[in-house]
């Protein structure tokens, strides 16, 4: 079988997989909020570099850097001004909030975008390249890269950087943060519109690859979930474990009982997860 | 019988005289009416008593669906095939809630949702079984007039309505409404004073999957045609939350105004916006969120106006 070429697949498709799911990841494990925006976020941000593309003639990697400051700025302002009225209620709460405003977004999309699928072709296109008989194409190479890239940068934000530190600190223990004097409402507000940034940039990444359309954002919040309890909650290295699993699990899965099955087997296998190990693969028990 | 649950009964009586002075329109609206209340009355059992935000009814929903359409397909009686598709909705929620239920929050919010697809995915490749994405047809009940079987789906889901009406009653009256009712507010105390808490989640979770399934077998019949995608919606599961939320979660009268309303207010806007209809729809549930909380239920004449204090 052509066991390093399914190899070499699920390594580029679960780097995709991490980058989709990352922002949903920061959100769900910092404020607790299961974020059902994220998949029109990513939507929108795909269409960004649709129309960047084909009305200025901007390539798509200037295309992350135009998105990264607006998708801050449009989550920093829903949480700030919607999400944190409801923020301490029950989860149920939360969750249809978040539907509610996923509906809207996603409903404007295919008003003013309609529901055709567009693809952005870049031209001349990349091609592809063969190493000792495994084919990657390049837009996907590249798209590797910059979900690594962004991966990476949430790491050093995370890690480095003071409002990264608050960020961590309030995922570990909301009320010592408090007393340590961060503004929780503030971080709340940041860290969902790191979210949203890293939602849009998803998005101009997948806008290389797959086709795009409002409808299919839900695909892209389905792939996230499982993700994210796959490799657990608010943890960089979490994502990417997730994410390559799942890649992995897929595509075998899809190559020994068809592409059909792949789905059930990804849902299966959350399932699965959920219920022997909830706090997912790099998780640390009680952070759920 | 509490003061609420007799207005609930006199609002199902109420509405059984709709094909008194109503066209086939009217009648349809309220076909639906009927099953959307059986959902969220349904959902209101785990989600509203226990406190477990399930996203399962879909998946019940199109369990339903499919197997009575399939029996209906094998020659057996609606009746039957309707009465197989409950119980065998029942005993497969009871069974998986068994499992699932272990989950608490997010988690098991998440779990249900993949229940949806799980299952429609299964029903999509049992193609020799289903008709995968080809979906089922399902043969027309009898040759009657179209006023008559209008008139027979209606009452067939006013029937479940009203028995759903009633389990719901009866488990909030009972032990098991007790028990789940302390489950909500601490289920590690009730698990420490001796309650059996992955029983009574799994016999919540049964009895909420039971009349969706028998719903689901209805609605198979009544629109004779089913495909995967339409019947594991994952909008029949929201619904009925958001229909829930906007009564007022956890009680049943509070659910089906809920639910009446919200169907209302859904006509009106899909009749007259239908390019933004689904926005309008997620407006109103962030409104209904931010401003009232605890829906219908909790409006109180005296909040419209301020009664003097004496200090």
């Amino acid at each position: 079988m052509h066991a390093a070429q399914i190899l070499v697949n699920a390594l580029v498709l679960g780097c995709l997989y991490a980058c989709i799911a990352i922002g949903f990841s920061l959100v769900w494990g910092v404020l607790n909020v299961i974020n059902l925006i994220h998949g029109s976020f990513i939507v929108l941000g795909a269409y960004l570099a649709f129309g960047l593309y084909y009305s200025l003639h901007l390539s798509p990697w200037y295309a992350v850097i135009v998105a990264a400051p607006l998708f801050f700025v449009l989550g920093y302002l829903l949480q700030r001004l919607l999400l944190n009225r409801v923020i301490a209620a029950p989860v149920l709460v939360t969750l249809t909030m978040t539907f509610g405003l996923d509906l809207i977004l996603n409903n404007a999309m295919i008003y003013f975008f309609k529901a055709d699928y567009r693809k952005l072709t870049l031209s001349p296109p990349l091609g592809s390249i063969s190493v000792a008989g495994v084919v990657v194409p390049v837009d996907r190479l590249i798209a590797t890269a910059s979900a690594l890239a962004l991966t990476g940068l949430l790491y050093l934000l995370l890690r480095r950087s003071r409002v990264g530190r608050a960020i961590v600190a309030v995922r570990l223990d909301r009320d010592a943060a408090i007393l340590m004097g961060v503004d929780v409402k503030s971080i709340y507000a940041i860290a969902f519109g790191l979210g949203a940034a890293l939602a849009g940039c998803a998005g101009v990444v997948m806008a290389l690859i797959f086709p795009i359309s409002p409808l299919t954002s839900s695909g892209y919040l389905g792939k996230a979930f499982v993700v994210c309890v796959l490799g657990g909650l608010g943890s960089v290295s979490g994502a990417l474990a997730g994410g390559l699993l799942l890649a992995l699990v897929e595509s075998v899965g899809s190559t020994f009982f068809g592409p059909s099955h792949a789905t059930t087997l990804s849902f299966v296998l959350l399932i699965v997860f959920l219920i022997l190990r909830p706090q997912g693969l790099v998780g640390r028990k009680g952070f759920e | 019988m509490t003061r609420s649950n007799i207005a609930l009964l006199i609002l199902i009586a109420g509405v059984a005289t709709l094909p008194l002075f109503g066209g086939a329109y009217a009648l349809r609206l309220g076909t639906i009416a009927c099953m959307y209340s059986i959902l969220a009355l349904s959902w209101n059992v785990v989600g509203g008593f226990a406190g477990y935000p399930s996203f399962a009814t879909a998946a019940f929903f199109g369990f339903g669906a499919y197997t009575a359409g399939v029996l209906v397909n094998d020659g057996l009686p609606l009746w039957l095939a309707v009465l197989v598709a409950a119980a065998a909705a029942l005993l497969l929620a009871a069974a998986l809630g068994a499992v699932l239920l272990r989950l608490r929050g997010h988690y098991f919010a998440i779990a249900s949702l993949s229940l949806v697809e799980v299952l429609r995915e299964l029903v999509n490749n049992a193609t020799d079984l289903t008709g995968g994405g080809m979906g089922l047809n399902i043969p027309l009940a009898s040759g009657a007039g179209v006023m008559a079987e209008a008139a027979f789906f209606f009452y067939a889901m006013w029937g479940l309505w009203l028995a759903t009406a009633l389990m719901v009653m009866a488990v909030a009256g009972s032990k098991l409404g007790f028990g789940l009712a302390c489950i909500r507010q601490n289920e590690t105390a009730s698990g420490m004073v001796g309650l059996n808490t992955t029983l009574y989640k799994s016999l919540a979770f049964g009895l909420s999957a039971c009349f969706v399934g028998a719903a689901g077998g209805v609605y198979a019949a009544w629109v004779h045609y089913i495909d995967p995608s339409d019947v594991f919606d994952i909008l029949y599961s929201v619904k009925p939350i958001v229909m829930a939320l906007m009564g007022g979660l956890g009680s049943p009268l509070g659910v089906a105004c809920g639910a009446f309303l919200y169907l209302g207010l859904e006509e009106v806007v899909w009749r007259n916006y239908i390019q933004i209809h689904t926005g309008v729809l997620g407006l109103l549930i962030v409104l209904l969120l931010l401003f009232l909380p605890h829906g219908l239920i909790s409006l109180r004449a005296g909040m419209f106006w301020r009664r003097t204090k004496h200090v």
